[in-house]
C-alpha cells in the first residue's frame, strides 16, 4: 500500500477526470463527483503524510517501473519531505478551487470539472516525478488543461491571454526539453535519483529560464498581468498558488540539486533578479488599481522572496523557502478566491468603485481581515516564520540581500493594508449594491478550511520548516547532498 | 535462355492481397448493382487492407533475418514488413473515413480499387531492393494517387489539384529516374547492396545521381523544397484521399529514403547526412512558417505534414540505429494523428458542405464532443505534447540527432515546435473558445448524420495516438528489430 500512495495521488484525479468526462450525469452531479474526488485526494494525502518517515532522508512511497529501457526512462515517482508538503498544498488548493467552481456553477460543467481533475493529477505528478522525462511530461501536461480553462471560462480578453501565456510557457519548456535531452543522454539515464551533477552552464540556464518563466521571476513575468486578470478567479488562484510553485520546485529539485557548482556561480545573478522581483512586484502591487492586480503582483514579489531563500544555499533559507511556498499557495488561493467572490457581488475589481463592504457583512470582513493580516507577515503568522527564515538564511550570503527582503516586507504591509481597507472600509463604493450579500455558506466552506490551515501553520510553522530539507531529521536529504557534492 | 528466379510468394503477399482486392473491386464495379455497390466495395477494400495487414504482421514475425529475394529485386525483412503493416493500417482507416464521402455511385468501386492499388504499390515500394523495383513501386502508387486526387469531378479544385500533383509528381519521378540512371552509369549496378559494394563517394557522377535520388524521394515525402504540390493537392483532393496520402505516402517515402541511403550509399554518408539535415531544416522552417498564414484547415495540416517530414528526416540524418528506431516509432503516432485529423476535417466538411476554415470550426468542439476531443489530442500530438506519442517521437528524434553530435538539429526542431504551437493551438482555439452563435454559423440542413464508421476510424487513431505514449517499450522493441535489418 505504502509504495502505491504516490501513484494513487497522481492517478486518482486523472481517473476521476475520465469518469467525469464520460459519466452520464447532469452538471450538478458531475461537480459533486469532482468535489468528492478532490476531497478523497486530500484524504490520501493525509494518509501519505501520516505514514511519512521524516527521520529518513530517502525517497518514500516510491514506485519505479521501466517506461522504455533503451534510453533508460522510467515511471519513477516518490516523495521527499519537501515534495510531500507541496503535494499537500496542491491537493488542498485544488480541492478548494474545484469546490468553488462547483459552487459558482461554471457552465459546460463536464469539460470544466474533467479539466480541473486532470490538472490536479498533472501538478501532483510534477512534484513527485523522479524521472526527468516524466517530470517534463507532467510539466507540459499542466499546460493543456490550463490553456482551455483560461480560454473557455476566462474574461473578455481571454484570447490574448491564452496566446501570451502559451507563448511564454512553451518557449520556456522547450528550452527545458533541449536541456533534458542533452543532460539525460550525457548521464546515460533520466532517473533523477541516479543522475550525477553537471557543470554545464548552458543546461543550467535552459532549466532556470523555464522555471523562472513559470515562477515567474523578473524579467520573465510578461505573461502574468493579462493571464491573472482574464482567468476565472479559481484558475488565477491555481496559477499563482500552485503552478508558480512548480517552477520554484524545479529550481530546488533540478537547477540547484543537479547543478550545484553552476548554481553557486550564478547565485548573484539570481539573487539580483529575485530582489528586483521582490521590490518591483511590491511597488506594482502598491500601485495596482484593482483587487487582482494587488494579488498577482504580490505573487511576483513572493516568488522573488522564495528564490532569495533558495539561493541562500543553506538549510535555513531552503527550509524557509519551502514553508513560504506552502504559505503562499494557501494565502494566494484565498486572496484570489476572495477577489472572485467580491467581483461576483460588485461585477468589478476596481478599488475606486469598492469600499465599505465590512458594514453588515461580518463574515466577509473577518475572512478578508484574517487572510490579509497573515499575508502581510505580521509576527506570529506563518508567513512571518517563513520570511524570517528566508531572511536569516540569505543574510549569510550578504547582509544587503536581507536588508532588501526586510524592506520589501514593509512594502507588503502597505499594499495589503491598502487592499483590505479598499474593500472593507471607507465609504460604500458606487459599485457595491446594498443588497450585496455576506459570504454564503458555500463560499465559507471553501475559504474557511484554507484559513484554518493558515492559522494552524501559524501556530506550528515548525511542522514544515523542521521537516522540509535541512531540518534536524533529514540532514542528508537529496538537495542538501547535491549542494555539498 | 532466361533463368526463372525462385519467387518467394509469401514475401509478396501484402502487395498481392491488395492487388487481388483491387481486381475484385473492378469486378464489383461491373457486376454489383448500384444499390449495394457502395457498401460492398467499401467492404472489399477494407478486407483487402486487413488481409494485407495480417500478411504483413506474419511476414514481420517470420522474417527475422532479412534477405534480398527474387533475384535481388525485393527485400524480405522487418524494415519493409513493419512499413507494410503501417501502410495497410492507414489504408484500412482511410476506407472507414471514405465510406460516407459524397461521391458519385458510378465511381465508388473504382475509387476503392485505386485506393487498394495505391496501397499495393506502397507495400511493394517499401520492399524495393534495386533501382528498377524502386522506380516501379514509386510510379505504381503515384499514378493511382494522381487519379484519386482528381476523382471527385464535382468537387471544385479536385481536378486542378490532380493536375498539379501529376505534373510536379512526374518531375519528381523523372528526377529519381535520371538519378538512378546516373548511379547505374557510375557503378554498373542496380541493386542497393551491390552499389554499396562498388561505390566510393568521390565519384561525381555517383554523387549527382545520389542527389537526384534524394530529390526524387523528397517529392514523395513532401519535404521542402520539394513540397510545392503538397498544399494544393491536399486541399483539392477529397479529404479521405488526403488522409491516406498524408499518412501512407509519407510512411512509404521516408522508410524507403532511409533504406536507399543506408543500404545503397553507406560510403557517401558524409554527403547525404548533411544534405538530409539541410532538407530537414528547410522543411521545418518552410512548413511551419507557411502554416502560420493559412486559414483553411486542410492547408494548415498540409504544411504541418511538410514540417513533420522535416522532423522525421532528422532521424534519417542521424544515420544511426537510434535514428532508425526513432523514424519507425515516429511514423506510428504520426500516421494516426494525420489520418485522425483529416477524418475530423472530413466530418466537419460533410456537415457544412463547404471547405473547413478556422472560422467555421467555431463551436465544433462543443457540438461534437468526441470529435472535438479527438482533434484536440491530434493537435497536441502534432505539437509534441505529453500524453500523445508525438511527444515520445520528437524526443527520440532529438535523442538520435544528439547521439550523432548534430545538436543544431535539435535547436532547429525546438524552434520549429515553438512556431508550430501557434497554429496547432489555433485550431483548438477555433474549436472551443468561440461559440458558433457568436459567429452566427449554423450547420445547414439540421443535425448531421451520425457516422459510425468515421467515428470508429477516429477512435482507432485516438487510441494509437495516446496508446503509443504509454506503450513505448513494445513499439520501440518492434521498431528496433525492424531497424536491425539496415546496416547501421
Amino acid at each position: 500500500m505504502n509504495d502505491w500512495l504516490t501513484t494513487i495521488l497522481i492517478c486518482l484525479p486523472i481517473a476521476g477526470a475520465i469518469v467525469v468526462a464520460i459519466a452520464p450525469l447532469t452538471a450538478y452531479w458531475l461537480g459533486s463527483l469532482a468535489a468528492l474526488v478532490s476531497l478523497v485526494e486530500v484524504g490520501f494525502w493525509i494518509t501519505s503524510a501520516s505514514k511519512f518517515d521524516f527521520g529518513s532522508s530517502s525517497l518514500q512511497s516510491a514506485q519505479n517501473r521501466s517506461w522504455f529501457s533503451d534510453l533508460h526512462v522510467s515511471f519513477h515517482v516518490g516523495e521527499y519531505a519537501f515534495s510531500l508538503w507541496l503535494v499537500g498544498a496542491t491537493v488542498v488548493v485544488m480541492a478548494a478551487c474545484t469546490i468553488y467552481g462547483w459552487w459558482a456553477g461554471r457552465d459546460r460543467g463536464r469539460a470544466y470539472f474533467a479539466l480541473m481533475l486532470l490538472l490536479t493529477g498533472a501538478i501532483v505528478g510534477v512534484f513527485t516525478a523522479q524521472d526527468l522525462l516524466l517530470f517534463y511530461a507532467f510539466f507540459e501536461a499542466m499546460l493543456i488543461p490550463l490553456y482551455v480553462l483560461i480560454g473557455v471560462w476566462g474574461g473578455a480578453e481571454r484570447m490574448r491571454a491564452t496566446i501570451t501565456f502559451v507563448v511564454y510557457t512553451v518557449v520556456g519548456s522547450l528550452l527545458m526539453l533541449t536541456a533534458i535531452i542533452v543532460y539525460g543522454l550525457q548521464q546515460g539515464t533520466f532517473d533523477l535519483t541516479q543522475m550525477g551533477p553537471s557543470n554545464s552552464t548552458w543546461l543550467f540556464l535552459g532549466f532556470v529560464i523555464a522555471f523562472a518563466i513559470k515562477a515567474p521571476l523578473f524579467p520573465f513575468h510578461g505573461w502574468l498581468p493579462i493571464t491573472y486578470r482574464e482567468s476565472p478567479p479559481e484558475v488565477s488562484a491555481i496559477l499563482s498558488g500552485i503552478i508558480s510553485k512548480a517552477g520554484l520546485y524545479g529550481l530546488l529539485r533540478i537547477a540547484i540539486a543537479k547543478f550545484p557548482g553552476v548554481a553557486h556561480d550564478w547565485r548573484v545573478v539570481l539573487l539580483v533578479l529575485a530582489s528586483i522581483s521582490l521590490v518591483y512586484g511590491s511597488l506594482l502591487a502598491f500601485r495596482a488599481p484593482d483587487l487582482r492586480g494587488v494579488v498577482m503582483y504580490s505573487s511576483l514579489a513572493q516568488s522573488g522572496l522564495i528564490v532569495l531563500g533558495l539561493f541562500a544555499f543553506n538549510d535555513l533559507g531552503i527550509d524557509g523557502a519551502v514553508l513560504q511556498m506552502v504559505n503562499h499557495a494557501l494565502i494566494s488561493t484565498a486572496l484570489f478566491l476572495l477577489a472572485g467572490m467580491i467581483e461576483r457581488r460588485t461585477s468589478t475589481g476596481q478599488f475606486a468603485l469598492l469600499g465599505g463592504m465590512a458594514r453588515s457583512r461580518p463574515a466577509l470582513a473577518t475572512v478578508v481581515m484574517t487572510v490579509g493580516i497573515i499575508s502581510l507577515a505580521v509576527p506570529l503568522s506563518t508567513s512571518f516564520a517563513g520570511e524570517f527564515l528566508i531572511l536569516a538564511g540569505v543574510f549569510q550570503q550578504g547582509w544587503a540581500w536581507a536588508a532588501i527582503g526586510a524592506g520589501a516586507i514593509v512594502l507588503a504591509a502597505m499594499y495589503m493594508l491598502r487592499w483590505i481597507s479598499a474593500i472593507l472600509h471607507q465609504d460604500t463604493g458606487p459599485a457595491v449594491p446594498d443588497a450585496a450579500l455576506d459570504l454564503r455558506l458555500g463560499e465559507l466552506a471553501v475559504i474557511v478550511p484554507l484559513v484554518v490551515c493558515l492559522l494552524g501553520l501559524s501556530a506550528w510553522p515548525n511542522l514544515i520548516s523542521s521537516r522540509a530539507v535541512g531540518g534536524n531529521h533529514a540532514k542528508q536529504s537529496i538537495v542538501v547532498e547535491g549542494l555539498r557534492r | 535462355m532466361i533463368v526463372k528466379p525462385h519467387v518467394d510468394w509469401f514475401a509478396l503477399s501484402p502487395p498481392l492481397a491488395l492487388m487481388g482486392a483491387a481486381g475484385l473491386l473492378l469486378l464489383v464495379a461491373v457486376f454489383v448493382p448500384r444499390g449495394p455497390r457502395r457498401g460492398v466495395s467499401a467492404f472489399v477494400g477494407f478486407a483487402g487492407f486487413t488481409a494485407a495487414f495480417v500478411f504483413a504482421v506474419v511476414l514481420d514475425v517470420k522474417s527475422q533475418s532479412g534477405a534480398a529475394i527474387v533475384h535481388d529485386s525485393i527485400f524480405r525483412d522487418r524494415w519493409a514488413a513493419l512499413a507494410q503493416v503501417l501502410v495497410a493500417a492507414s489504408g484500412a482507416v482511410s476506407v472507414l473515413i471514405s465510406y460516407r464521402e459524397r461521391m458519385r455511385d458510378e465511381h465508388v468501386a473504382e475509387y476503392y480499387a485505386l485506393l487498394t492499388a495505391a496501397g499495393a504499390g506502397m507495400a511493394f515500394f517499401v520492399q524495393a531492393s534495386n533501382l528498377m523495383t524502386l522506380f516501379l513501386g514509386l510510379e505504381w502508387f503515384s499514378i493511382a494517387l494522381y487519379v484519386l486526387t482528381a476523382i471527385d469531378i464535382d468537387l471544385v479544385g479536385s481536378l486542378e489539384a490532380g493536375l498539379k500533383y501529376l505534373i510536379v509528381g512526374a518531375v519528381g519521378s523523372a528526377t529519381l529516374l535520371f538519378g538512378s540512371a546516373l548511379v547505374y552509369g557510375a557503378t554498373g549496378q542496380l541493386s542497393f547492396d551491390k552499389i554499396a559494394a562498388f561505390g566510393h563517394g568521390h565519384d561525381a557522377m555517383l554523387a549527382v545521381g545520389l542527389a537526384m535520388i534524394i530529390a526524387g524521394l523528397g517529392f514523395k515525402s513532401s519535404a521542402a523544397p520539394f513540397h510545392m504540390w503538397t498544399p494544393d493537392a491536399y486541399q483539392g483532393a477529397p479529404t479521405p484521399v488526403t488522409a491516406f496520402m498524408s499518412s501512407a505516402t509519407k510512411i512509404a517515402a521516408l522508410v524507403v529514403t532511409y533504406r536507399v541511403l543506408a543500404v545503397g550509399f553507406p560510403q557517401a554518408e558524409y554527403l547525404w547526412r548533411y544534405a538530409i539535415a539541410v532538407i530537414a531544416c528547410i522543411s521545418l522552417a518552410w512548413g511551419n512558417i507557411a502554416a502560420l498564414a493559412q486559414r483553411n484547415v486542410k492547408r494548415i495540416l498540409a504544411y504541418s505534414s511538410v514540417s513533420h517530414a522535416g522532423f522525421m528526416l532528422i532521424a534519417v540524418a542521424a544515420a544511426n540505429a537510434l535514428g532508425g528506431r526513432a523514424l519507425m516509432y515516429y511514423l506510428v503516432p504520426y500516421a494516426a494523428m494525420s489520418l485522425g485529423s483529416f477524418a475530423v476535417v472530413a466530418a466537419r466538411e460533410r456537415e457544412l458542405g463547404t471547405p473547413v476554415t478556422l472560422q467555421n470550426l467555431a463551436g465544433f468542439g462543443w457540438e461534437r464532443p468526441f470529435l472535438g476531443v479527438a482533434m484536440w489530442v491530434f493537435m497536441l500530438g502534432f505539437l509534441g505534447f505529453p500524453l500523445t506519442g508525438g511527444f515520445i517521437g520528437k524526443f527520440y528524434v532529438f535523442a538520435a540527432a544528439y547521439d550523432h553530435g548534430m545538436w543544431w538539429l535539435i535547436v532547429a526542431g525546438v524552434i520549429a515546435t515553438m512556431i508550430s504551437a501557434y497554429y496547432y493551438l489555433g485550431i483548438v482555439r477555433a474549436m472551443y473558445f468561440r461559440d458558433a452563435a457568436e459567429l452566427q454559423l449554423a450547420p445547414a440542413g439540421g443535425a448531421p448524420p451520425r457516422e459510425l464508421l468515421l467515428g470508429a476510424g477516429v477512435l482507432v487513431c485516438l487510441v494509437v495516438t495516446v496508446g503509443s505514449f504509454f506503450a513505448v517499450q513494445p513499439l520501440i522493441d518492434v521498431a528496433q528489430s525492424a531497424a536491425r535489418a539496415l546496416p547501421l
